[in-house]
């Protein structure tokens, strides 16, 4: 995350579990949007999530371009070996700013 | 239309059938699907991380029916049959929706970040062949792939 513009609070933290498939990607958004529009850095905690799918991926890019727009960003935590294989086949591994844990994000944060 | 089965394609005639499922276009069926598609690819001496890339394939193929093919239209009946081949394994995806045009199922570019658009990606990213035809009867879609294991055949 940007150091120079980030906000200063602490970032919210969003824990996805289970599928984060087309069947929960209306609720996966919500989640996102509500946390983004918190203002704060998001950190999406992927550790429990045991399959990603395009629709979740595509909640999560919804959610860091708009984080982004507003000036904070949103990063991944724990990526789980599946959505970590989705995301290096989209590419986008190079997109999120991924973290081992909590604690390692918000020092990378700090 | 539910009594409807797929004969093994005159191309892949040493295919074993080893699974056929009729289920309803909804999403909430997919994750019983997905259970299906990984075992079966097991089955087919395909390793973990490979099996789960077939499933992730099968998966996206199945929401591209659930929400472009009968979309607004409501729910219709989605038949998957998935065989074991010499060469690993052959996917078959029959809908009843109106026809696709292959040349408009494009993915987007990756560097082009934004929601959407991945699903053909991974799709053909995935599987070694892809191939949209025309249902059977000139009703719906037929969709068929290969996953090759890659071991001498």
């Amino acid at each position: 995350m940007s150091k120079s513009d980030k906000p200063q609070q602490e970032p919210s933290v969003v824990r996805l579990a289970g599928s984060v498939d087309l069947e929960h990607a209306p609720d996966v958004r919500k989640m996102l949007l509500d946390a983004v529009a918190l203002g704060r850095n998001v950190l999406v905690d992927l550790s429990a999530a045991s399959y990603i799918d395009s629709s979740g991926i595509a909640c999560l890019i919804e959610a860091l371009q708009k984080a982004r727009s507003a000036g904070a960003d949103l990063g991944l935590v724990a990526v789980s070996i599946q959505a970590m294989r989705v995301l290096e086949l989209a590419r986008l591994d190079m997109v999120f700013p991924i973290h081992d844990d909590i604690a390692a994000a918000t020092a990378a944060d700090a | 239309m539910t009594s409807a089965s797929f004969q093994v394609p005159a191309s892949e005639d040493t295919a074993e059938p080893l699974l056929e499922l009729h289920f309803t276009a909804c999403a909430d069926r997919l994750k019983l699907i997905r259970d299906s598609i990984r075992a079966t690819a097991r089955m087919c001496g395909f390793d973990d991380g490979t099996a789960q890339s077939i499933v992730l394939a099968v998966d996206e193929a199945c929401q591209n029916i659930i929400v472009h093919g009968y979309g607004e239209r409501g729910e219709g009946i989605v038949i998957l049959g998935l065989y074991r081949s010499d060469a690993g394994i052959l996917v078959r995806l029959r809908d009843f929706a109106p026809r696709v045009d292959p040349t408009k199922v494009k993915p987007r570019a990756l560097n082009d970040v934004r929601p959407g658009k991945l699903g053909s990606y991974f799709i053909r990213e995935i599987m070694d062949t892809v191939e949209f035809r025309p249902g059977p009867e000139g009703k719906g879609n037929l969709l068929e792939m290969t996953k090759h294991t890659g071991e001498p055949q």
